[in-house]
């Protein structure tokens, strides 16, 4: 492409081959950034933007539905995996014929978004490998993230709703619309007997691929295993679906959704500041961080910023959130090692004393819905700090290296886990690999430093990274992770001012402009992004969570093909999926 | 040497199972079952097994710790109840999943509102502790409280909390919440008394 004559044209800030020129046109909405591309042109910019542009890091691909202009349009943000802020581009088709060229051939990590967006918006992606239903179930009758799709149980739009008060006339859904009367089927429609077209469609793909026959031993036939929904080592609800040759995976179809709950539409139906509890049941682990995420976003939009001690006090958060994630990690890879619940519970020790600060300053261990809209909620108690200080310069330097000696040079492990599930850096960048499994691939790309949000640019850590892309190295970056972010807080504690934690007045209410933004925080699990547009109303016309647990499923048979089927399970261990988020 | 590791690791774990009876030695039988062997199992001091037996031990709870919320009355100056809601309704706009519901008192004979809540209801099946509520009441009326037992037979007929559950004493309040009630107390204390002061210059000029 390099040949081709590369054009200027006003308004662009990118270099364009000829070809490309006309395609391409400046989002000029008001609060709006980006490009827009033509559909037929889009697979075109994305190589260009892929092989020329140096943009090889496609994380988060989106849709929204504009139902009063009549137009579906899809939202890539693209970066550098060098670092560097977003590019953001869009293309728009007509609602009433939405078709949009797939780019999983350029950037395969669009795989599972395109899906969704597919099962919740209807837009079809011409030349996906796989369009099915991702998290509703096959046989769901329409796409609940379009704006005139409505509920079960609707009430209104959007929150707070008018019975509430001040006639409080309230109900409970079940008393109003029972259970036997909640499934309205079709006339002449046998529930009993109807095979969902979806599951044969999974079974089907998964067959496809060919053996290579087997000359020297015995001819055996592949074989196909469900493993989960319910299993335990599936950490949640989620099922893989292999194709086994003797005990040697050859293909694996993620299936997930059974704990969808459709997060994004109760996201759109909440006013900005009833989404921040919400955001505390997507990754549970790690709520502190999923607050952080989605109050950048919507700071982005309002423009404000939280003043020197709150920024301090998010940081230490969001890092303890971190140390807590990681421990609980490494427990549930131990445990579906074979290592059953000792590891797990000497990591729950240290990440108790963490669920403790939480619980004093948030008010609640796991769900803490702590951070505001320029601010945070409330100071911290006394006392907390001092605790706070012993954790991370006595207690815990000390456990992670008691840790360390328990469980690192153990063979067993070692023999289940080095060399296992590899995923190389090219792959891990173009399946949109992030976290601590995009750095054990070698690839030190942690947006803390590649693309640093609040005040992260002011302390002194490193990138963790490991090179080998193995389940070994995903269980050591997490140790290392641990160890910097101890080296983070440690900073906090030292330097933390006093002072306000709320920017102006705590409102319940918030003015939000209208614009979208893109807030993206690097989370313990990785790039945990959050893209909301307002459109000027008390509530967000789109939110949308970029998740960490559900993207990095993508290259997940491309991780477990050629392993044996018992290591399936400790690989997905080791990408730490947590289904809260996963499926939303 | 193979199997070093594997020895190390035990030793980890040798090392924690003595530990915790060198702790049992130490606090001589006191270590479970009281208030400081639970704060010692809590502390970052704390060695070999930290687990509580729950319901005999419980953990204690912080001042911020937040389960479904309670409405407060003060005492008036008869021992009768002087709720502090308004009936503004703040709380139940601001409710993330909308389980709260107000019905205002109107006047009898005018027709219009009065500042008292007629009806008060929480489903606290559906509560999901944020404490929002809590956070942008304007009257310290609504608070979250610490009692997490809350486990009935029949939810349908048990779980929508009407006023006369959720009203509790505002020194009940000061109980689980000291540090809280009385920042919030002087914080009225001195709007009271510039409002008195301002009436005091109006009346005056």
């Amino acid at each position: 492409m390099s040949e081709q004559v590369v054009v200027e044209k006003t308004g662009l800030e990118l270099q364009l081959p000829e070809s490309l020129a006309d395609a391409l046109t400046r989002d000029e909405r008001k609060g709006y950034t980006g490009y827009l591309v033509t559909p037929d042109k889009l697979v075109e910019f994305a190589t260009y933007l892929r092989d020329e542009l140096a943009y090889d890091y496609l994380t988060s691909v989106t849709g929204v539905d504009y139902l009063p202009e009549g137009k579906f349009e899809v939202v890539y943000h693209a970066f550098r995996s060098t670092g560097g802020p977003a590019l953001v581009f869009k293309t728009q088709v007509p609602r009433e014929q939405p078709n949009v060229p797939s780019l999983v051939s350029v950037f395969p990590g669009a795989e599972l978004q395109e899906r969704e967006i597919w099962d919740l918006f209807g837009i079809r992606f011409d030349g996906h490998p796989d369009l099915r239903r991702i998290l509703m179930w096959e046989g769901f009758d329409g796409h609940p993230l379009r704006k005139d799709w409505r509920e079960a149980y609707f009430e209104e739009e959007g929150k707070p709703f008018k019975s509430r008060w001040p006639e409080g006339s309230a109900w409970r859904s079940e008393d109003k619309n029972l259970f036997h009367k909640n499934v309205d089927y079709p006339a002449g429609f046998d529930p009993e007997g109807w095979v969902p077209e979806g599951e044969a469609a999974l079974y089907g793909g998964i067959a496809k691929v060919e053996i290579p026959g087997d000359t020297v031993g015995m001819g055996t036939d592949t074989l196909i295993v469900n493993l989960g929904p319910q299993h335990p080592s599936t950490h949640g609800v989620f099922r893989m679906l292999v194709r086994l040759e003797g005990e040697t995976i050859v293909d694996l179809k993620p299936v997930m959704g059974y704990l969808h709950r459709n997060h994004e539409k109760i996201g759109e139906r909440n006013t900005f500041l009833q989404n921040i509890p919400f955001t505390d049941r997507l990754d549970y682990f790690s709520s502190m961080s999923n607050n952080f995420g989605y109050v950048l976003a919507v700071e982005k939009l309002m423009g404000v910023k939280p003043p020197e001690r709150a920024e301090y006090i998010r940081v230490m958060m969001a890092e303890l959130t971190r140390i807590s994630n990681h421990l609980a990690a490494i427990g549930f890879l131990l445990n579906d090692l074979g290592a059953y619940f000792t590891p797990i519970l000497y990591a729950f020790e240290e990440r108790e004393l963490i669920l403790d600060v939480f619980e004093a300053v948030a008010g609640s261990r796991m769900m803490c819905n702590y951070y505001r809209f320029g601010g945070v909620a409330r100071d911290l108690p006394e006392g907390t700090l001092e605790r706070i200080r012993q954790i991370v310069f006595d207690r815990l330097p000390r456990k992670i290296d008691d840790l360390d000696l328990f469980l690192t040079n153990n063979e067993i492990i070692r023999n289940r886990a080095e060399g296992v599930g590899v995923l190389t850096p090219e792959k891990a960048i173009a399946y949109s690999a992030v976290g601590p499994l995009l750095r054990a691939s070698g690839v030190p790309y942690d947006i803390r430093r590649a693309d640093p949000y609040s005040i992260y640019d002011r302390f002194d850590f490193d990138v963790a990274v490991r090179y080998h892309g193995d389940v070994y190295d995903r269980y050591l970056i997490r140790m290392d992770e641990i160890r910097q972010s101890i080296r983070i807080i440690q900073q906090v504690v030292d330097g933390i001012p006093e002072g306000p934690i709320q920017e102006g007045k705590p409102q319940y209410q918030v003015r939000v402009p209208a614009g979208e933004a893109y807030g993206r925080v690097e989370g313990p699990k990785g790039e945990l992004g959050f893209y909301v547009i307002s459109n000027g109303k008390p509530n967000p016309w789109r939110y949308h969570v970029r998740a960490p647990s559900f993207i990095n499923v993508t290259p997940l048979a491309e991780m477990a093909k050629g392993n044996k089927v018992a290591d399936a399970v400790i690989i997905l261990g080791s990408i730490d999926i947590v289904l809260g988020e996963t499926d939303r | 040497m193979y199997g070093l590791g594997i020895l190390k690791g035990l030793w980890v774990t040798l090392r924690h199972f003595i530990l915790t009876f060198v702790d049992d030695f130490r606090w001589l039988g006191k270590r479970y079952y009281t208030k400081e062997g639970i704060a010692h199992r809590m502390s970052t001091d704390a060695r070999g097994i930290f687990t509580v037996q729950y319901p005999e031990e419980k953990l204690p709870v912080p001042e911020e710790f937040r389960y479904v919320p309670f409405l407060i009355y003060d005492e008036g100056e008869n021992g009768e109840r002087v709720d502090r809601c308004t009936s503004c309704g703040i709380c139940a706009k601001v409710c993330p999943p909308q389980c709260i519901w107000i019905v205002r008192t109107n006047d009898p004979v005018t027709g219009r509102p009065i500042p008292a809540p007629k009806e008060f209801y929480i489903d606290v099946d559906i509560c999901m502790n944020c404490g929002l509520c809590a956070e942008y009441c304007p009257f310290d009326a609504i608070k979250m409280d610490h009692d997490y037992e809350l486990s009935v037979y029949d939810r349908h007929a048990k779980n929508i909390f009407d006023k006369e559950k959720l009203l509790k004493s505002a020194s009940y309040y000061a109980s689980i919440r000291p540090v809280n009630a009385s920042r919030e107390d002087a914080a009225r204390l001195e709007a009271e008394a510039a409002k008195a002061a301002r009436k005091a210059a109006a009346a005056a000029g």
